[in-house]
């Protein structure tokens, strides 16, 4: 069976995952576990939902070839590009699907938590193209450092609410948007951005995102004549685009890697924890107190992670590995400058360890990575700008 | 060591004696006055208090609690210190560890339950193990005498809502309304429901909380429950500077109007 089928009863990845959620959610949780089970069955669901990712997400991405950066590198990168969907990240997989889903449950209000914005802005775009009501919650320092996408949402008629609690990023916005969802819940689905928090959302979005890494498996194989790559990365925050490239290449001879952000390394640094309804590695103190994430990138800014991964990485299936904000910045101009992509912050990490292993054990010269370019950079253009002073 | 009161004979005595039972809450470590806060509470009639131990990310908890929970967190509250402050402290009524499943995981079922029964408290209530995850704790609760209180929720289905009845112990906690906590201008029709449905399928003693923000509230939730648990209203006093005796004041109130029904 494969390492990434369905979870055991409960939602249960080996001894992680789970539904803690107080019980005012938790019957929703499990309604939405059933719709999504009997959709995800049904081929008339996927056929909208696939045939809306290819006239309207503009997919599949092509994987593209890095010569330069190959040739600088020492070893034969390929690039699985997200960024060229439409809203400029992986995100918008996930949101199509859990939209299509909330009109199949009747509900018409979808609420959305964000931390970069990218998954704000999907949800917001989905639920303009699906005429559905949209709030989304994002922490103040994100709101300030993300302002380019928070303007994107207002633009597509979504009601950004800014959350002054906690660390005000991306946990505390989780936080808020769970209170809404427990008053909200019988008229409103909660459209989480990765594969984290209750059963059923980490199996969920994890197949909404399963796209990624068949079609890269497919195009690899092309590229590669028949050959599956050596490595195949992918940033880390919640880790929805490393699981829907990893669920591609899980039953492949292919190592699978994901990259944390140094300040916010869950299962590099965490112990096992429970918040935001699932049992994972998390970011905590000796008391069980959460502790809160520092990174450059918002979309990583989480002392969390999906119980997934750290499934994969207690089996051994996955390794997890972390990088500094100083090396993110130097990746990121060094893949614009070799390549003419700009990636956004979140995965210039991935990037970041591709050129800090290559030519290591880690990764040894001349093999074949695949590197998941899970969004583009645009968002963060003004934060960097100020970054490279 | 303090004795273990049994939480729910405690409670059946009281009911059955005909008393409507009043169990106000505080955040444990919440200023260096806060087990006053509790004696105080004690000393003006409650049948049992329960104990928040402040959890970084209360999901379930309005601006009030929140507050309450974040400044006893900056004071530098640990579950065990707020524990062990109640070591000695024989209120005469049981006490009730009202907290996040995180704070328990991490501390360890075992120990977390052994601990309890060592400072003398009854009971815990933790909100984010619903029914299905909850054998890990309950486990270790019941080998500890702990008695776990488990909430039903307006939504919860009947199949459902009678297995939380009967895996409740201490009483069965009814949320009277979809939402956090906080006060509310007025009770919620959704708690006479909740407590009406309670009361159909279990004998246990049924408390209402979540928005029970008055002696008026009270005494309309009681109607059709045991009793109620009062938690923002009296935080938000103590928040607002309340002394220990003005509080206590507050739970009088509550007292006097649920024995003059
Ligand atoms: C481009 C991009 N990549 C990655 C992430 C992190 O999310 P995940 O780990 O779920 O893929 C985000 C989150 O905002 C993002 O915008």
């Amino acid at each position: 069976m494969s390492a990434m089928a369905e979870p055991a009863e409960g939602g249960r990845f080996g001894e992680f995952g789970g539904l803690f959620l107080p019980e005012s959610l938790v019957p929703a949780c499990q309604e939405l576990e059933a719709g999504f089970r009997t959709a995800w069955a049904d081929a008339g669901f996927r056929d909208e939902y696939f045939g809306i990712l290819r006239d309207y997400a503009g997919r599949p991405t092509p994987v593209t070839e890095c010569h330069r950066l190959s040739e600088r590198l020492g070893v034969r990168v390929l690039l699985k590009r997200e960024d060229l969907t439409h809203t400029g990240s992986h995100k918008i997989n996930n949101v199509i699907g859990q939209a299509l889903l909330t009109r199949r449950m009747g509900k018409q209000r979808v609420i959305a938590e964000t931390g970069a914005g990218q998954h704000g802005v999907a949800t917001a775009t989905a639920c303009a193209l699906f005429g559905l009501d949209c709030v989304v919650y994002m922490g103040e320092v994100d709101v300030e450092r993300q302002a380019l996408n928070v303007f994107r949402m207002k633009l597509l008629g979504a009601e950004v609410r800014p959350v002054g609690s906690g660390s005000r990023t991306l946990k505390d916005a989780i936080n808020e948007a769970m209170r809404d969802w427990v008053a909200s819940v019988e008229s409103t689905h909660y459209c989480l951005g990765s594969v984290m928090g209750p059963h059923p959302y980490p199996w969920m979005v994890r197949e909404f995102q399963r796209i990624i890494g068949e079609e890269a498996r497919d195009q690899c194989r092309a590229i590669l004549d028949g050959d599956d790559p050596d490595y195949v990365v992918a940033c880390v925050g919640g880790g929805s685009n490393a699981a829907g490239t990893f669920a591609g290449f899980v039953d492949t001879r292919s190592k699978l890697i994901g990259v944390e952000p140094a300040g916010g390394a869950a299962i590099g640094h965490g112990v096992p924890g429970v918040v935001h309804g699932s049992k994972s590695f998390l970011l905590q103190d000796e008391h069980g107190q959460v502790l809160e994430a520092h990174s450059i990138s918002a979309g990583l800014d989480y002392p969390g992670v999906g119980p997934e991964h750290a499934y994969l990485s207690s089996i051994g299936r996955a390794r997890y590995v972390a990088a500094a904000d100083g090396e993110v910045l130097e990746a990121l101009q060094l893949l614009a400058r070799t390549e003419g992509i700009i990636p956004a912050l979140e995965p210039a990490h991935a990037v970041a360890w591709l050129v800090r292993a290559a030519g290591t054990d880690e990764l040894p010269a001349g093999s074949t990575v695949m590197l998941t370019m899970s969004g583009r950079g645009d968002k963060d253009a003004e934060q960097v700008m100020g970054l490279l002073g | 060591m303090t004795t273990l009161i049994d939480l729910e004979a405690h409670l059946r005595a009281r009911r059955d004696a005909g008393q409507k039972l009043l169990v106000p809450y505080v955040t444990g470590g919440l200023g260096s006055n806060w087990v006053n806060v509790l004696r105080a509470m004690a000393a003006a009639g409650a049948d049992a208090i329960e104990i928040g131990i402040p959890f970084s990310d209360p999901v379930m908890d309005g601006p009030t609690i929140q507050e309450a929970s974040q400044r006893a967190l900056d004071l530098g509250a640990t579950p065990l210190g707020i524990l062990a402050q109640v070591a000695d402290l024989d209120v005469g009524v049981p006490l009730v560890a009202m907290t996040y499943y995180n704070i328990v995981f991490r501390t360890g079922h075992r120990r977390f339950a052994r601990t309890l029964a060592d400072v003398g408290v009854s009971g815990a209530i933790v909100p984010d193990i619903p029914l299905e995850e909850s054998l890990d704790w309950t486990r270790a609760a019941d080998d500890a005498g702990i008695a776990t209180v488990l909430l039903a929720s307006p939504v919860t289905p009947d199949d459902r809502l009678v297995r939380i009845c009967e895996r409740s112990r201490g009483f069965v906690y009814g949320v009277s309304l979809m939402g956090i906590t906080g006060e509310r201008a007025s009770l919620a029709e959704s708690a006479g429901v909740m407590a009406k449905r309670l009361k159909a399928v279990t004998d246990k003693p049924v408390l209402l909380g979540f928005g029970v923000s008055s002696a008026q509230h009270a005494v309309e939730a009681a109607r059709q429950a045991d009793g109620v648990v009062v938690a923002s209203a009296l935080m938000r006093r103590v928040l607002d500077g309340g002394t220990p005796e003005q509080v206590g004041a507050l739970v009088g109130e509550l007292r006097a109007a649920l024995d003059g029904m």
